[in-house]
Parts: structure tokens; C-alpha cells; sequence
């Protein structure tokens, strides 16, 4: 699962630029998402990455048109988004009736519970053939020979008897193979995958990745792989981004952002790690923490992360810094990055 | 090498009745030393929570032994092991759902002290104070309701909760699976700092090897029930003998993306634990298997200084980047 060596031939499937999501809630509004930049590309992977409070969620919440109405809306930004018809709409600005079009058909997305995705009284085989008649408009028996094909390609022994199981009678592994035959159903160009592996053991979560990136890589698919879990990054992402507090501080190709990490979050979170951690004179290993915790979608005019980091300088609190080049492809959110460097 | 603090011999747990009977824990035997931290590691049905629910005596077990400084207390009355409640504490996994949400911090930590007659009034008062400040809160934090907050502080009071009795044994239930990468990092410093301040056994069950190796000094490897190796953590992480602690390394993502690697991915899905496998549980997942492994249940074999492997076929040490 290496990252390519060679750039994208292609333009982005998805190009998110300068994204802003508000909530309106009790307290008055609120931005828990704001200017997230973020590429994707057909038959590459990109991982956002974040803590809880990061935005990542809302943010493909946003892509796909499913922020909680009418208290969240998109307040500014594009989503670009280019389509099998090789034209580039703005989702953005699309009405809710088109977006539902190209969700399922365009755009598919899979999620940490299966469980909450699938229909407990339809077969699996049901499900899939209903949804591939809505999208592809195929008859009956050609719907269920889809089905019972998708099941197949994505490694589900038996798939034939399989697809007149019920979602109960099936483990969380074969859940989620499951939801990923559905969402691949009508083969997307876009997929995106939240947390899709959070809930799974190791074993079973390293043949769900193999899966994904097998099936991006024979489809062409782009894929936005929302995840918190680096070793995950590690493993399945070509680019990350990373987002903190409703923020995009960093992005990079997988690579540099391991090696040379430049945003002091970046540095922080992967120092965090316990595969990390560093044995002390004592013989304790002790793990780099990050003191305080991830800051609400607050309105301070300064840099987010400063009131946790260990490089903050007075000027960091009274100005927000812009996300800039700092490398070839690698761009950092942070106003002492000469420091850094 | 002095006594350990706690011996399980043979233990078993079995849920329901004939014929649907879950396997939960089979023939499970290690001890933890005084001032040791042990690791249970192992995916989900492995039986890992339920050998920590064993040893509090919140289950009761089917067969075998839990022996605590000697004194066999698998079978001993609720009553005969309240004394033994206040030295074996657990921290939980879930720190919105282990606290329970009405009490303020103070009551929460009094309940505590309370059911073992520790303290009372100023003396109270001064214990949760102290208890607060060794767990990294402050004094005025004993007011508020776990509400007010973060998922790493309340991970905190329940610590200082589970500190209240002064206990020997800590049962650490996934204690960091629930918080987000910098906060575990945090809590893992201070369990690691108390364990070591206070001399704690600790049993640490996780499903994260990273967590695991870096938390214990021994590692105890569970699959359906049963002990598949068990040995001194470097041994285990860096040498593993068991296909199955092979394959479990293998198939934690690393954070590395220059890491070379090597993909025996394990095909299918962990089995029922209604009805395990004859002979070798993990043998119909296992690259090794042979017609033999269905035959008898492997016996733990030595591989070296108190580490051991129920494996009939001699895997060879394999390092943790092969």
C-alpha cells in the first residue's frame, strides 16, 4: 500500500476551497468548520485526520450534502466536484435535489456502524439491487445479479447464499464489507469513508483497508479517508490533511508528513504516539503529551492550537495565521514556521 | 522472587446452558507479581474483560482457581470478599459512562472512602483534595459534575476514585481506548508515574499492542479464551513465537508509511465462541494448520526465559519488521 511516485495525470475529482460551515445553536452561531482547503484525486487517497472537535466529520458531512437542516449551512467556500460526465459543479451551490442525485451514483459513503446504513428488515442482496434499480435502472434479475457480483468483488465468501442473509446474521467485518458493496455498487468516483475501520478488530480491520485500496486502485475511485488513527494515515493515505479546531493546519504527502512534519500540532500528535515513546534513564517510557485538550469552536482572533503549544509566541495569539507553502506540496498553518524550518 | 500478588490456575468461564454455551475463558493460567504490570491483549471474544471480572469476583467463575496472596478466593462468599474489594480497583474504559453523572467530583471520590470507612469529615475532605492533586486536578475541581469535564479529566477521577482505597491490584480496562491520541498520551504518563509512586500491580487489558508493549512488563496473548503465548514484553513484541501474536503484529497499522511490509493478511472472521474450533482454536485461520492441529489442544511450549507459546508446529522467532 505505497504511496505513488508519480504526480496525478488527472485533475482533482474534488477540490474544496475555503470551506466555512455554521451552526446556529442555543448560544448563538457557531463555525466549527472554517477556509479548509482540501484535494482529492481519482485512484488516490486522501486522509483527514483530526481529534474529535477537529471538523473532520462535518466537513464530509458538508461535501455530501447531509449537514443537520436548517441549523447547519455551508457560509462560504466551493466544492468542486468533477463528475462522470467529465463537467465540474459546485456542490456547494447545487440544490438539495440535485445533490441526491449524485449521492449513491457519484459520490458514495461509508461509516464507522454499518448497522446505521443498513436496513435490518431487507436481505443484504436486497439492498444492494434496490439501489443499483433507482441509480443504474437495471430490472429486477439484473439488479440482484449485481448485487450478488458486488458482494463477490468484495470478498465475501458464499457471496451467492450470502446476499439473502439479513445485516444481523453477519459479523461487523462482514457488515462492513457489506456497506462498502453498496457504496460501490453504482462505482462511484468519489468515495468517502468515515471512520470505517474504528469499530473493527486489527485483523479484520487490515483486510478492510486491503479492500479499499484494491478497489480504488481497479476503479479509479478518489477516496476521502476520515480517520483520528495515524497508523491508519500511515498506511492507506498517498496526501493527509490535518485539522484542528474546525482548521486545516497542515497538509502533506504521506511521506513528508512523517518525515518532516512542520506544523507544531503535526509534530505534537505524531510525538504522541506510543510506538513513540522514549525510554527514559529510569527504564520508564514515557510518551510526549500534549498538555490541556482540543480548544471548543472558539472565536479567540489568534492561532487555535497556541494556548497548547510549546513554540506559541505573544504575537501567535493575536493573529490568525494563513495556511502557506512551506515545501513542495507541503503547506503549514503557523506564524513562527521560519522558526520551525 | 517474592509471591505474586495474584495466581489464576485452569480458569474457566462458560455462559448459558447446553447446547448454547459460550466458551468465554478456558484453561487460563499466569500470575501477576507484586508491583508488575500485566498485559492482556487480544481482539474482541478473547475473553480479556471477563478475566478482569473474574479476578474482582464480578462474575463467578466455572472452573479453576484465582488465587490473591495465596488464598484461593474463586469461591469465597460476596461477603468474605468485601475486605479484598478495597486492595483490587477498576478503571474503566468509558468515562461518561463510568461516573455516574448526578454526583459532584467530591461524591463520586467520598463514595469511595466511604464504603471502606477511610475517612470522615475534615479528614475527608484533605484525602480528596490530595487524591485530586495526585491525579493531576485541582482542589476546586471537587465540586463540579463530570459534565463540566473532558473526556481525559474524568478519565482522572475515575482514577482517583479507583485510588481512594489505597489499593494493591489495579484492573485497567481499556482505560485510554476512549480519548483522543494527545489526552491517552497523557494518562498513560500518569498511570505509568502512579504505578511506579505507589508500587500498583496493574492488570492492563487492551486491544492496542503499541499501548500494550509501552504500559506492561509482561503480556499475556488471548484468542477465543484461551492463552495463546504469553512472555516478557519485548520478548513477545519483538520475537513473537505464536502465528497468531505474528499475525496480530502484523496487522496493526504502524505509524509509518516507509515501514517495509509484510502483508499475510488473516482471511476470514474470528469464530463463534458458541462453538470453537476442535483441537487449536485459532487453526482455521492459522497459515501453519495441518490435519494434527484439529486433533488436541497445543500445551504452552517454552521458548525462553518465562515465555511460552501453544503452537504444536515450531514457528520460528519472527521479528516485529518481518
Amino acid at each position: 500500500m505505497s504511496a505513488p511516485a508519480t504526480p496525478p495525470a488527472e485533475g482533482p475529482t474534488l477540490a474544496i476551497r475555503g470551506l466555512e460551515v455554521r451552526f446556529r445553536t442555543e448560544e448563538g452561531e457557531v463555525t466549527p468548520v472554517r477556509g479548509v482547503d482540501l484535494d482529492v484525486y481519482p485512484g488516490r487517497v486522501t486522509a483527514l485526520v483530526g481529534e474529535s472537535g477537529s471538523g473532520k466529520s462535518v466537513t464530509s458531512l458538508a461535501v455530501m450534502g447531509l449537514l443537520p437542516r436548517p441549523a447547519g449551512r455551508i457560509a462560504a467556500g466551493t466544492v468542486r466536484y468533477t463528475g462522470k460526465d467529465g463537467a465540474t459543479r459546485d456542490l456547494a451551490q447545487l440544490p438539495p435535489s440535485a445533490l441526491r442525485g449524485f449521492r449513491g451514483r457519484e459520490i458514495a459513503m461509508i461509516f464507522q456502524e454499518p448497522m446505521t446504513s443498513l436496513n435490518p428488515v431487507l436481505s443484504v442482496g436486497e439492498q444492494i439491487a434496490e439501489q443499483v434499480r433507482l441509480h443504474l435502472r437495471l430490472d429486477a434479475a439484473a439488479a440482484w445479479r449485481r448485487a450478488e457480483e458486488m458482494l463477490g468483488l468484495v470478498e465475501i465468501p458464499d457471496a451467492r447464499r450470502r446476499a439473502r442473509d439479513y445485516p444481523h446474521q453477519m459479523s461487523g467485518g462482514m457488515r462492513q464489507r457489506v456497506m462498502i458493496a453498496l457504496a460501490m455498487s453504482c462505482t462511484p468516483r468519489l468515495l468517502i469513508a468515515d471512520e470505517p475501520t474504528t469499530a473493527l478488530d486489527v485483523t479484520i480491520q487490515a483486510q478492510i483497508l486491503a479492500l479499499i485500496d484494491r478497489l480504488r486502485r481497479e476503479h479509479g475511485m478518489g477516496v476521502l479517508f476520515i480517520t483520528h488513527n495515524l497508523g491508519v494515515v500511515a498506511e492507506v493515505a498517498d496526501t493527509v490533511t490535518v485539522m484542528y479546531a474546525g482548521e486545516v493546519v497542515e497538509s502533506a504527502g504521506v511521506r513528508a508528513l512523517f518525515r518532516q512534519p512542520r506544523h507544531p500540532y503535526t509534530r505534537a500528535l505524531i510525538d504522541c504516539l506510543p510506538a513513540r515513546a522514549t525510554r527514559q534513564a529510569d527504564g520508564q517510557r514515557l510518551v510526549r503529551s500534549i498538555p490541556g485538550s482540543v480548544a471548543g469552536a472558539a472565536s479567540a482572533p489568534g492561532c487555535r492550537f497556541a494556548p497548547r503549544c510549546t513554540f506559541q509566541d505573544p504575537a501567535c495569539a493575536a493573529e490568525r495565521p494563513a495556511l502557506v507553502a512551506v515545501a513542495p506540496g507541503q503547506a503549514s498553518r503557523c506564524l513562527r514556521d521560519a522558526v520551525l524550518a | 522472587m517474592s509471591a505474586p500478588l495474584i495466581s489464576l490456575a485452569g480458569l474457566c468461564k462458560r455462559f448459558g446452558a447446553p447446547p448454547a454455551v459460550v466458551h468465554a475463558v478456558e484453561d487460563v493460567s499466569f500470575d501477576i507479581n507484586p508491583g508488575e504490570v500485566l498485559g492482556l491483549v487480544g481482539e474482541s471474544g478473547s475473553g480479556k474483560s471477563t478475566i478482569g471480572r473474574l479476578i474482582l469476583r464480578a462474575l463467578d467463575p466455572s472452573e479453576g482457581q484465582i488465587r490473591f496472596e495465596g488464598r484461593d478466593i474463586a469461591s469465597i462468599s460476596q461477603r468474605q470478599m468485601r475486605p479484598l474489594r478495597r486492595r483490587m480497583q477498576m478503571v474503566f474504559q468509558d468515562p461518561y459512562a463510568s461516573l455516574n453523572p448526578r454526583l459532584r467530583v467530591r461524591d463520586i471520590i467520598g463514595e469511595a472512602l466511604d464504603a471502606h470507612n477511610l475517612a470522615r469529615g475534615p479528614a475527608r475532605a484533605a484525602r480528596i483534595a490530595e487524591l485530586l492533586d495526585i491525579v493531576g486536578l485541582e482542589a476546586g475541581h471537587a465540586h463540579r459534575f463530570p459534565h463540566e469535564f473532558s473526556g481525559g479529566q474524568r478519565q482522572r477521577i475515575g482514577i482517583a476514585r479507583a485510588l481512594a482505597v489505597e489499593p494493591d491490584l489495579i484492573i485497567a480496562d481499556e482505560p485510554v481506548s476512549a480519548l483522543d491520541v494527545s489526552v491517552q498520551a497523557q494518562v498513560l504518563n500518569l498511570l505509568q508515574d502512579l504505578r511506579r509512586r505507589f508500587g500498583l500491580s496493574m492488570l492492563f487489558i487492551s486491544h492496542d499492542l503499541d499501548v500494550i508493549e509501552l504500559m506492561c512488563d509482561r503480556i499475556v496473548v488471548l484468542y477465543l479464551g484461551r492463552v495463546m503465548e504469553i512472555g516478557p514484553a519485548e520478548a513477545i513484541c519483538q520475537a513473537p513465537r505464536h502465528p497468531y501474536t505474528q499475525a496480530l503484529l502484523a496487522a496493526a497499522p504502524r505509524p509509518d508509511p516507509e515501514a517495509p511490509r509484510l502483508r499475510r493478511l488473516l482471511t476470514g472472521d474470528i469464530p463463534s465462541p458458541l462453538a470453537p474450533p476442535s483441537g487449536c482454536v485459532f487453526r482455521t485461520r492459522c497459515p501453519l494448520a495441518t490435519p494434527a492441529c484439529a486433533e488436541a489442544i497445543p500445551a504452552l511450549r517454552e521458548a525462553g526465559p518465562g515465555h511460552a507459546f501453544a503452537c504444536i508446529h515450531a514457528a520460528a522467532p519472527q521479528g516485529s519488521e518481518g
